[in-house]
């Protein structure tokens, strides 16, 4: 549930498939985001899933999997 | 000895149509642009009209992911110059990279994009604003985008002054080109400020024609019922080249840039010096620039923006420096389809001027039914002509009072 919603924000704010998108996927090595998009994925995760992702725990969030547990974790 | 300099491709997102073609052959048609902004709701603004770009996608030009990081003012910008680079035959793989570069032109930036983060500033706060608001919002980021599509890695700058913005561009690229410093230069430029906050802000200089009942008659420079200008969008971007490299890839010329003129009123913020002599000087500097005797230029795209001021002052400007000459001189406003594209006029206004040049038509200035006393000059009404145009100037001026001028010659 997460993850699909999850899908759903990556693939949309970097314009990548979803088919691509992998729990281990790397944002930036494996999904073509620079660091400027990391920073607006993580402000869309924060709307969508109503959380708040302090700098020193987004600047942890790297793989797919990061953020399926920090949302979870944070809920 | 300096290089000649020379116009190899031409690119146009225009209100009256993209691509040379389309622009061209609405130009001679005499088809406004102009109609009821789409792009946002007008309810409670004096001005309810202007010249929109209609049917412009930018995944036609631009990779979908690079075009949402893109103002829509650099979305025309890089778009444009796809379509002047394809028109030249450039091979962006085959062209010394370092000597080719960006020279261009943009009165505001991305001001779509600054409102909208404003918006969310006081709706959401400041850790909602993107971080692609700055790089997306700042005037100089079209030509940034420009050389990152094409690997540009030559000299890259982008000029402010308003209205003349993309003139001076032009002028200042033709000086590069002219003492050797690049081979290529993109020119021209962009912009896309049919905003409301914009459109608020000229609307209170009582800047705008108001002749919401009329929009395809609302830009009507030099007739005496103009009321103001219309506000237009888009990009016109021109590929300069200097000759000796044009010659030798075998590249196609549509004419040569000879001279440029450049100068400031030094006198008011807004309104133009009363004698036209900022714009004088300006003709003036671009013609002798190019050594040529005044008699010889028969065309003037003027910037003609249908405020009572500009008309009449840019008119006393070229009587005041033609004299004798005058009345072989034809003169058109093609704002008067276009709109005012602002900082980009000069970019569509030197594409206009080049393909008069290149065809031996002159488009009109369409609108002019009741000509002002006061604007007695041939301003080509309503209707194309056909002439050789042999020498032609196009004039920019712009709040802040810069005034510049580009003096394009037939290619011989």
């Amino acid at each position: 549930m997460v993850l699909e919603k999850l899908k759903n924000i990556i693939a949309e704010q970097l314009d990548v498939e979803k088919e691509d998108i992998k729990l281990e996927s790397s944002f930036q090595n494996d999904l073509g985001a620079d660091s400027l998009d990391v920073v607006e994925l993580i402000m869309a995760i924060e709307e969508d899933f109503e959380i708040e992702i302090p700098d020193e725990d987004a600047e942890k969030i790297s793989i797919v999997k990061d953020a399926v547990d920090y949302i979870n974790n944070n809920k | 000895m300096n290089n000649r300099v020379v116009i190899t491709g031409i690119g146009v997102i225009s209100p009256i149509g993209i691509g040379k073609d389309n622009f061209w052959k609405a130009l001679v048609a005499g088809k406004s642009g102009v109609d009821y902004i789409t792009r946002f709701d007008t309810t409670d603004y004096a001005t309810k009209i202007a010249a929109e770009v209609k049917d412009f996608d930018p995944v036609n030009y631009i990779d979908k992911k690079e075009a949402k990081r893109m103002d829509r003012y650099t979305q025309f910008a890089v778009a444009a110059s796809r379509l002047a680079i394809d028109d030249a035959k450039i091979n962006t793989d085959e062209i010394d990279n370092e000597r080719f570069g960006v020279i261009f032109g943009s009165g505001i930036g991305g001001i779509e994009t600054f409102e909208e983060q404003k918006e969310k500033l006081i709706n959401k706060g400041p850790k909602r604003i993107s971080p692609f608001f700055i790089p997306m919002m700042i005037g100089n980021m079209a030509a940034g985008q420009i050389a990152i599509a094409f690997n540009a890695k030559g000299p890259n700058e982008t000029v402010v002054t308003a209205c003349a913005s993309s003139t001076n561009a032009i002028g200042d690229a033709f000086k590069v080109l002219q003492r050797g410093d690049a081979d290529i230069l993109i020119t021209g430029g962009s912009e896309a400020s049919i905003t409301p906050i914009a459109l608020a802000g000229f609307s209170s200089m009582k800047a705008l024609s108001t002749n919401n009942d009329n929009p395809q008659k609302a830009s009507r420079p030099f007739d005496k019922d103009r009321d103001g200008f219309v506000m237009g969008e888009g990009s016109g971007v021109l590929i300069l080249e200097t000759l000796e490299h044009a010659l030798n890839r075998g590249a196609k010329i549509y004419a040569e840039v000879a001279g440029y003129g450049s100068t400031c009123d030094a006198n008011h913020i807004t309104t133009p010096l009363e004698d036209g002599s900022g714009a004088k000087r300006a003709m003036e500097l671009a013609i002798k620039d190019a050594k040529v005797d005044k008699s010889k230029i028969n065309y003037i795209n003027a910037h003609g923006t249908s405020t009572y001021y500009n008309d009449k002052f840019e008119t006393l400007a070229i009587k005041n420096l033609f004299e004798e000459s005058l009345y072989n001189i034809k003169i058109s406003s093609t704002k008067s389809m276009t709109g005012h594209l602002l900082g980009a006029a000069g970019g569509v206004e030197a594409i206009a001027t080049t393909l008069a040049i290149k065809n031996g038509i002159i488009p009109p200035t369409i609108n002019l039914v009741n000509q002002d006393e006061e604007c007695d000059l041939n301003y080509v009404p309503n209707t194309a002509i056909k002439e050789e145009v042999n020498y032609a100037l196009s004039n920019s001026l712009g709040f802040g009072g810069h005034n510049a001028t580009v003096l394009f010659k037939k290619y011989e």
